[in-house]
């Protein structure tokens, strides 16, 4: 499975991540969210770029539990919580958020 | 009976932590030993035990500073060490004459810190230099210990 952008294949796995993920940009972002039925907004965005810098950083998907530490001490709690997470990401914010964000799928993701 | 059936049974007592301890004792690269070491840890934490890392032979090597993994066409995985704090594992512990064995000290490893919630988050080191005396001392009160 790949995803077609402008006349370019980018190459994924069975899952729908890609398999490189320095080719990712903000329109491939839109793709994958599209085949993932969810339309990207600011709210979206936001998850995403921070799992983007956080594995920049660390090299590293944040586990959930992490991921909603980080998020609560940065955007506050009102946005560091599952509730909010799952509504945005309805198929688990570790996996669908890091698919748009081109990461890796998270190790040991429970 | 039926006064018995009312009454909700006795939760059970949540089991104590057990100590967990991960002996990390090869080079970085070369082997996958250490990064499922890494990776089985991350995993690990999740499930709310008292974790410690042991660096020790050419485990050290693991944490040195600098790495560039380029011309090995691998991953540099040294970064996630310094995600470990966001985990809550904040043992990190590097056995002193493993490094002098290999000319090192502990300013050639890079810096490894949490945020002690306990402490108003306070910024704290998670690399401890220990003594092979001490190490072996902390290894004998440790529940599990995996090797890696």
């Amino acid at each position: 499975m790949g995803y077609m952008l402008n006349g370019t294949e980018f190459e994924a796995d069975e899952e729908g991540y890609l398999t490189d993920l320095t080719v990712w940009n903000p329109d491939l972002a839109l793709l994958i969210a599209e085949s993932e039925n969810l339309e990207m907004n600011d709210e979206r965005w936001e998850v995403v770029n921070f799992l983007r810098s956080y594995y920049d950083e660390y090299q590293v998907a944040p586990a959930i539990r992490v991921l909603t530490k980080a998020l609560t001490k940065t955007m506050g709690p009102e946005k560091g919580n599952n509730e909010y997470l799952y509504e945005l990401f309805p198929y688990g914010p570790a996996k669908q958020a890091c698919k748009i964000a081109g990461l890796p799928k998270p190790t040991g993701c429970v | 009976m039926a006064d018995a059936a009312k009454t909700p049974p006795a939760k059970p007592a949540k089991a104590a932590p057990k100590k967990f301890m991960y002996v990390n004792r090869r080079a970085p690269y070369g082997t996958i030993y250490a990064l499922e070491s890494l990776e089985v840890v991350l995993i690990g934490a999740a499930f709310d035990q008292e974790v410690a890392l042991a660096f020790i032979d050419d485990g050290v090597f693991q944490l040195t500073k600098g790495q560039d993994t380029k011309p090995l066409g691998v991953k540099n995985f040294s970064p996630t060490f310094r995600a470990l704090g966001d985990y809550g594992v904040t043992k990190l512990y590097v056995e002193k004459e493993s490094l002098q064995e290999r000319g090192l000290t502990i300013a050639d490893l890079q810096a490894v810190t949490y945020e002690d919630e306990n402490d108003g988050f306070k910024e704290k080191p998670s690399i401890q230099v220990l003594t092979r005396a001490e190490m072996g001392a902390i290894m004998q009160k440790q529940d599990v210990l995996l090797n890696f």
